[in-house]
């Protein structure tokens, strides 16, 4: 380790939350340099990947499966861990109280406490066997609910709905899908991606109905749910709602404090908040200033991810503004693999031309946006088809012209070997869109990649 | 199938932080009950004849013990892929006490480790599955059946039906399905007709997929003396010597050690087919790596060893190392050829998953591991940021790479057991990996 930084003096960090913004921040925080670091919790005693949770309801894997680092490695670098609640903070003492009536010293505090799943005030909301999904508790919670249930109703179509609605019917619970959208995830796929996944989640068997909205969840004796009602008046037996509309800040414990919160903890480029030695990472925090293209709060890995090795940086002392980035994402809706690659609204705006291609058999596609005028490429959307994370963003930061993209497109795949390249079905569909006869110079390879030094 | 209780912890037992109570049960539809029982059935057919020591009417028994065998595997394809989309199907691995573990996990690990250790050292508690396949072996071969017959015919079963499953599971994947039929393909014909044919033609019973050392007996000073009675085993031997010399660096330069591992060679085979269903059973811990890397290289240098030792023992005229030479062979014979890769290797598939044999004891996959890390183009390249941690690569990786701890640092995978099953990126669920060479 001889990046230390010998300026920076000796410090206690505390970190609230260990999820992966807290831990990639301790991690990197560790690497440089000698500061104490302390990760606090409630929710598990070790970080564990909650984007899997639903790998572990279908027995895909085991709990402990699902944390990234053995026990062994938290100690052997000297991150310690605490599994308790902070109930308050005082910015001016600098300590934090916990649940279990410590009072914890703190020199900087980084403050990671991610989200939680929203409500909207439903009558009936809050019964037995109506929940979310995010944390750990609450996978226990569908575990509880899973024996001899009948029917589950989910509300939200969103990633975390599809994902509930593929959990249950892994074990053969049957699934109706409440969506209020007139197609699955419309308010940012595009209208025929959108499509190719409602047509998958019927082909799943899940009684999908769109446009359609909760009203009330309806209780038994026992005050368990036992019914919902939809926008429609219908009434649909369930022993399990779950609510899935989005996610919003963690951050209630810290409203009515000097903190300054809108909808999350406010924080500047180097994510500091309004208060001294104070930083707020991951979805928990709101940026003041998103970068051009990002939203201020995002509520992915990625950026949750980025944000901690940010901060470790300003505490190691080689501070550089945030910087994310070209957007990307993925997803897997049952057995379609998502992703995409710069920007790709659902409605196309009129500056900007796309390119959609979808296989016959209506479970891949791939599309391509980019800007009418210059030609510059905009966006990927791959659908069952994977593509180069680094070949897109080098196209996409240098606004690469489509022609250009397209000739070269082969090194942008990155499906299995022997699976089919349609990146030849691409270019002759451009080419009878626009009368062009482009053709195809390149196909897959590691190779390809060396030699236009990617 | 049973139910396991999935109370399993992540953390210490009184913090409980991470575990699920007990999981509701997992649907096993009634169709796939029944297949699974046409396939015991045909098992409790063998298992009979094993017991009795005897087959009356060897012809019918075998054929309905074979035909109930296939109809179970055809039936389970049906209703448990076919009838679904295409896709990952992984569901309820860790629920089944046959693939978690559990008590019919155990009771299959028995059952196979009593049928190796009645193979190598007991062949006469074998007699009644001798005469049952006697049959067989008069029409490929003929002449009457041995325990290895017995053997190398269960053998290829299991790969030719577990095969034809894995084949269905992966339809989606055209990677996994070349492969399959690849090594469906050299264990049918390489390692199960062709030498039958050969015995049937009074030639030398060659497996031509299997070379020195993996085949240890085929580097030795008798090996060579036998062969040199024909020109078929004359031509094997030094086929054998080149594959090791020149075709393993070369190969496995262009392709990764997988052009032999879970391409060609029976042993990766049967793990490939047949050991499907418990590849997540591997460690996946540091520690089971240190093990590892002591243990196959040991073995390595074990294997070249004992060659070596018998041919200076020939080179000097058989005076000073005969006794000594000799044993040490049967040594090797005894704890590495039987029960290493025979007892623990496949008896404990349902205990320790489908490679433990592959991963810390072969001494081939030692020396392709070497040209691998050392010499090769083959890696496994991540996708930028992409990955999520999930963990469903390690989850699934038979060689109990952690291979998470590289996709999510963004960086490639360079490993010396990898043998590019290709399966960690078969169940990446945000595409992040991708072999290539
Ligand atoms: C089911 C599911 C699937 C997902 N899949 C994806 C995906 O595929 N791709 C993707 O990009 N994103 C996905 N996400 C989102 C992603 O998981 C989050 O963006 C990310 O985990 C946020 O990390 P974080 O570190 O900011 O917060 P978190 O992971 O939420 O960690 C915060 C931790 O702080 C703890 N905490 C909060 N307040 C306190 C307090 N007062 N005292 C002590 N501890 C406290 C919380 O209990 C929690 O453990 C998914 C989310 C869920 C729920
Ligand atoms: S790393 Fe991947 S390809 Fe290599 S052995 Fe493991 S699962 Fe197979
Ligand atoms: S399966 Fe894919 S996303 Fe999950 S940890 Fe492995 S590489 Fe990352």
């Amino acid at each position: 380790m001889a990046l230390k930084n010998a300026a920076i003096p000796f410090m206690r960090i505390v970190i609230i939350g260990n999820g992966v913004a807290g831990i990639t921040a301790a991690r990197h925080i560790r690497k440089r340099s000698d500061h104490s670091i302390l990760v606090i919790s409630d929710e598990t005693d070790y970080f564990f990947s909650r984007t899997a949770l639903m790998y572990v309801y279908m027995g895909h894997m085991r709990p402990q499966d699902l944390k990234p680092y053995e026990d062994w490695f938290w100690a052997k670098n000297r991150i310690e861990l605490l599994r308790a609640r902070v109930v308050a903070i005082d910015f001016e003492g600098k300590t934090l109280q916990t649940s279990d009536g410590r009072s914890l010293p703190y020199d900087r505090l980084i403050l990671a406490t991610g989200s939680k799943s929203n409500k909207f005030g439903w009558p009936g909301q809050d019964l037995d066997g109506v929940q979310g999904l995010y944390h750990w508790q609450d996978l226990e919670s569908m575990e509880r609910h899973s024996r001899g249930l009948q029917r589950a109703v989910i509300v939200g179509g969103g990633l975390i709905g599809i994902e509930m609605a593929e959990m249950f019917h892994s074990r053969g619970i049957p699934v109706t899908f409440l969506v209020r959208e007139s197609s699955f995830w419309n308010n940012v796929l595009p209208a025929e991606e959108s499509a190719m996944i409602n047509r998958h989640i019927l082909e799943h068997g899940i009684d999908l109905r769109l446009s359609t909205e909760l009203r009330e969840i309806l209780p038994d004796a026992q005050g368990k749910c036992r019914a919902v009602l939809t926008s429609h008046g219908e009434e649909i037996a369930c022993g399990f709602v779950g609510l899935t509309v989005g996610v919003s800040p963690n951050v209630d414990f810290l409203r009515n404090t000097p903190l300054e919160i809108g909808r999350g903890i406010r924080v500047d480029e180097y994510l500091q908040t309004n208060l001294p030695d104070v930083y707020a990472i991951g979805d928990c925090a709101e940026l003041r200033q998103p970068p051009p293209g990002r939203r201020p709060i995002e509520a992915v890995w990625y950026s949750a991810r980025a944000m901690g090795e940010t901060v470790a940086r300003i505490l190691y002392g080689e501070p550089t503004p945030y910087d994310p980035g070209i957007w990307f994402n993925s997803a897997k809706f049952f057995d379609i693999e998502y992703q995409v690659y710069g920007n790709v609204p659902p409605a196309l705006p009129p500056e900007v031309e796309t390119l959609y291609w979808e296989h016959p058999d209506g479970r891949k596609s791939i599309r391509i946006n980019y800007d009418r005028a210059s030609g510059a490429v905009l966006g990927f959307n791959l659908m069952g088809v994977r593509y180069r994370h680094h070949v897109c963003d080098h196209w996409l930061r240098q606004g690469t012209h489509i022609e250009t993209v397209l000739e070269n497109l082969g090194a942008a795949n990155f499906d299995p070997e022997f699976y089919p390249q349609h990146e030849a079905e691409l270019v002759a569909l451009y080419n009878r869109q626009t009368g062009q006869t482009l053709r195809l110079k390149r196909r897959r390879g590691l190779s390809l990649l060396r030699k236009i030094g990617m | 199938m049973g139910q396991t209780s999935l109370a399993v912890t992540i953390t210490d037992m009184q913090n409980a932080s991470l575990s699920i109570a007990q999981p509701a049960p997992v649907l096993t539809p009634w169709r796939q009950k029944v297949a699974l029982a046409l396939g015991a059935l045909g098992a409790l057919l063998l298992l009979i004849v094993w017991a009795a020591g005897r087959a009356v009417a060897p012809v019918p028994t075998l054929l309905a013990s074979l035909g109930l065998m296939a109809a179970g595997a055809w039936l389970f394809v049906r209703e448990e892929y076919l009838k679904h989309p295409a896709g990952i199907r992984n569901n309820g691995a860790w629920f089944r006490s046959l693939t978690a573990r559990g008590v019919w996990g155990w009771v299959l690990g028995v059952f196979i480790t009593g049928f190796y250790v009645c193979l190598y050292w007991f062949p006469q508690y074998l007699k009644g599955l001798i005469e049952l396949f006697t049959p067989l072996s008069q029409g490929l071969r003929a002449r009457a059946a041995d325990q290895w017959f017995v053997y190398g015919t269960l053998y290829t079963v299991a790969v030719l039906l577990m095969g034809v499953k894995f084949f269905f599971k992966y339809r989606h994947n055209a990677y996994q399905r070349i492969r399959t039929v690849s090594v469906v393909f050299f264990q049918l014909w390489f390692a199960w007709l062709l030498p039958g044919l050969l015995v049937r033609l009074q030639q030398p019973e060659i497996y031509f997929s299997y070379f020195w050392p993996l085949s240890y007996y085929q580097g030795t000073p008798m090996a060579y003396q036998g062969h040199l009675k024909s020109d078929l085993g004359l031509f094997y031997f030094f086929f054998g010597l080149a594959m090791f010399f020149i075709g393993t660096p070369v190969l496995t330069y262009f392709f990764g050690k997988r052009w032999y591992c879970s391409w060609v060679c029976g042993c990766g085979g049967l793990a490939e087919t047949a050991g499907d269903p418990f590849r997540h059973l591997s460690d996946k811990s540091l520690r089971a790596w240190r093990i590892e890397r002591w243990l196959i290289y040991s073995v390595l240098l074990f294997a070249v060893a004992m060659t070596a030792l018998l041919w200076i023992n020939v080179a000097t005229g058989r005076s000073v190392l005969q006794q000594f030479s000799e044993s040490f062979y049967k040594t090797y014979s005894f704890l590495i050829g039987a029960a290493f890769s025979g007892v623990v290797g496949v008896g404990f598939y349902p205990l320790l998953g489908s490679r433990v044999w592959c991963r810390f004891g072969c001494p081939m996959a030692a020396w392709l591991g070497i040209w691998q890390r050392k010499k090769s183009r083959f890696r496994i390249t991540t996708n930028g940021g992409q990955c999520i941690s999930c963990g469903n690569c390690s989850a699934y990786c038979e060689m109990g790479i952690d291979v998470r701890a590289y996709a999510q640092r963004g960086e490639d995978i360079v490993r010396a057991s990898c043998v590019g099953c290709g399966i960690c990126s078969a169940v990446c669920p945000r595409g992040v990996l991708r072999l290539e060479a």
